[in-house]
């Protein structure tokens, strides 16, 4: 695994070193059992959900619920989403605000925080305090309220888009990063007369791709996991996106109901349905997570945390 | 002028990217005089390159900053189309919100609520980071220490919607709890609406979502501490448990003491989501929280002026919280969030 930062992985072949005394029966045990624990903790209920969300009318009646022991599968709750209604339809919203979104916040981003990785540039001080400073203020929430409502940007994605399209700590990770490329190879690039743009464009990207998608991944799950932002500026239901329907389904109680088209086929179990708008929800978050992974722990958050 | 102060400072900065609260110190170079024209020629670009940030941070976060001061107004909606408007023509009452805010017990309860979750999650989940990175840090077999983390990081990126209907689905009235209870013959529990368990609770979730990604920090700070110091310490006779208590701890204490300080600025925030979702199943005695009482005694209600008040008094302690811990921890030698 590539994500270890622990020194002995790079030290020796995961030996004990030979000064640590071996570890005694029951630490070794009580060590294995808490993690055993915790990884379950985290892998059983996905296992749950995703199983249920499977399972036939008759698996589910049988357990009188959830289902842990799969008994065949069954992509009926699916179907049923699928067919089209309120599922699919903030599940498109979604993937519209998270593709709009994670574009504009990675461009805004990735321009800012090349403007502020030279300290020689006019008025870089006072640039620097003035996009640090709402790192420890926030925005007040009635007043921002007003701001996004006073715009207009009721009832539209771009309520949902423009508030959180720059984020302060994504800034100073990938300035970090940029701070890190040689100032020779940029100045270079300058004298031969490149502008800012093309340097930005022809050197430093192509050597920050790492950082990039891993920003650009925090900025896709931030957005997909937009769900009181949604509470606050979106009234209309059909402008839902998925977490706000996943919360009335699930936690507001109210029942799923999904398009009235599917005439004589009888509808499967509700909770099936259930699980499986969680399944929806989970499944992009799973989906990225490796890309996610692999980079976060080496180099981005470390530099982030020394810095 | 003060652009002119800029360059000077900008000399010397660029081997110390920390910025400006340090850029101020120090010994100055000696004053370059580049015009200004000269240099916004020269600079034009990165400028452009920065306003888009800039204009997003303006619209959604300074203007909101400056929009507290409807904290001191009779702030009414319906006096204007726009909010600018009924901002112009409502009336100026001075401390009149705050007067309320401090005679409501409402109020009371949820800063009273507030703390406590604070407090308990200070003691409960605060330091079991630490222990489960020294854990993880001294796993030998690297490939299930990349496992147990995989698994373990993931659940921060789900959002507190999915995070509350998991533990819904597994220990809610309907949930996979409550049905092996029921069917073992037993009377089930629901944790999930029980306001007297409630703390308990959402500091379990919030250990599930957090506990993993929280040792990151932690991971990192342990392999920077030398190991020819271990080595040295157990030819010493040092046991396992004091090398953990004389190298392992220390090593670890700035991060500590860095995480401790930002947590307790941030006392008077238990976390925003997790709270509104379950306010209503559990009751507002008990999950009522500060941030939940703004958004409720305000945009649900109408009454903003109100909220906002209740929303500035909780910034302006947070704020000052900051800064007291911040001073301490410079008191105690440590560096802190940031230097004097």
């Amino acid at each position: 695994m590539t994500t270890t930062v622990a020194p002995r992985a790079r030290a020796g072949r995961d030996r004990r070193p030979v000064w640590e005394e071996p570890p005694t029966r029951i630490g070794q045990g009580l060590k294995a059992t808490f993690l055993a624990l915790l990884v379950l903790s985290v892998l059983f209920p996905l296992w749950v959900i995703l199983v249920t969300s499977l399972s036939s009318r008759e698996t589910l009646a049988e357990a009188g619920g959830l289902v842990v022991v799969p008994r065949g599968i069954d992509t009926a709750a699916y179907e049923t989403i699928f067919a089209g209604g309120a599922v699919t339809r903030a599940l498109w919203i979604s993937t519209l605000v998270t593709v709009i979104g994670s574009a504009l916040a990675l461009t805004v981003t990735v321009l800012a925080a090349y403007g502020l990785s030279q300290p020689r540039s006019v008025g870089y001080r006072w640039l620097l305090v003035y996009f640090l400073v709402p790192f420890l203020v926030y925005p007040p929430l009635v007043p921002k309220y007003l701001v996004v409502t006073g715009l207009g940007l009721k009832d539209t994605i771009w309520a949902l888009v423009l508030p959180p399209a720059i984020s302060v700590f994504n800034l100073v990770v990938v300035r970090g990063f940029f701070q890190g490329i040689p100032q020779e190879l940029l100045d270079s690039a300058r004298v031969d007369g490149a502008s800012h743009f093309r340097t930005l464009m022809r050197i430093v990207l192509p050597l920050s791709r790492a950082v990039i998608a891993v920003v650009g991944l925090f900025y896709a799950v931030s957005y997909w996991n937009v769900w009181f932002d949604a509470l606050l500026f979106i009234d209309r239901n059909d402008m839902y996106p998925i977490q706000r329907v996943l919360q009335s389904y699930l936690l507001a109680g109210q029942a799923p109901h999904t398009s009235g088209g599917s005439t004589g086929v009888s509808m499967p179990p509700t909770e099936a349905i259930k699980m499986a708008v969680v399944v929806l929800t989970v499944a992009p978050i799973v989906a990225v997570y490796p890309f996610i992974q692999r980079h976060f722990i080496k180099g981005v958050l470390i530099g982030a945390v020394k810095g | 002028m003060t652009i002119r102060d800029t360059t000077v400072v900008a000399g010397s900065d660029r081997t110390r990217p920390d910025g400006p609260t340090r850029a101020g110190r120090g010994r100055r170079p000696a004053r370059r005089r580049v015009p200004l024209r000269t240099r916004l020629a020269r600079d034009w670009q990165l400028l452009l390159m920065v306003t888009p940030g800039f204009l997003v941070l303006l619209v959604f976060s300074y203007l909101p900053i400056l929009g507290n001061v409807i904290a001191f107004q009779d702030y009414n909606p319906y006096l204007g189309d726009n909010p600018l408007q009924a901002f112009a023509r409502s009336n100026w009452i001075g401390f009149g919100q705050f007067q309320l805010l401090f005679e409501d017990s409402a109020f009371w309860d949820a800063l009273r609520n507030t703390l406590a979750i604070t407090a308990f999650q200070l003691v409960f989940f605060f330091p079991l980071p630490i222990f489960l990175a020294i854990m993880l840090h001294n796993l030998l077999s690297s490939r299930w220490r990349g496992f147990v983390q995989t698994v373990v990081y993931l659940p921060h990126f789900f959002s507190w919607v999915l995070v509350v209907s998991f533990f819904v689905a597994m220990l809610g009235g309907a949930g996979l709890l409550a049905q092996t209870m029921r069917d073992a013959g037993m009377q089930p529990w629901n944790v999930m609406t029980n306001p007297d368990t409630f703390i308990i609770l959402v500091t379990a979730e919030a250990v599930w979502k957090d506990v993993g990604w929280g040792t990151i920090v932690f991971l990192a700070a342990l392999s920077t501490i030398d190991t020819s110091l271990y080595e040295a310490a157990a030819a010493d006779g040092a046991g396992r448990w004091r090398r953990l208590w004389h190298i392992t701890l220390p090593g670890l204490r700035p991060v500590i003491v860095l995480l401790l300080i930002l947590r307790l600025g941030d006392a008077l925030s238990v976390g925003f989501e997790q709270f509104l979702l379950q306010r209503d199943a559990v009751g507002r005695q008990a999950a009522e929280v500060l941030d939940t009482f703004v958004y409720h005694f305000s945009i649900a209600t109408g009454n903003y002026g109100y909220g906002a008040a209740a929303g500035l008094f909780k910034a302006a302690i947070g704020l000052g919280l900051i800064l007291a811990a911040n001073r301490v921890a410079h008191l105690l030698g440590e560096r802190g969030i940031y230097s004097k």
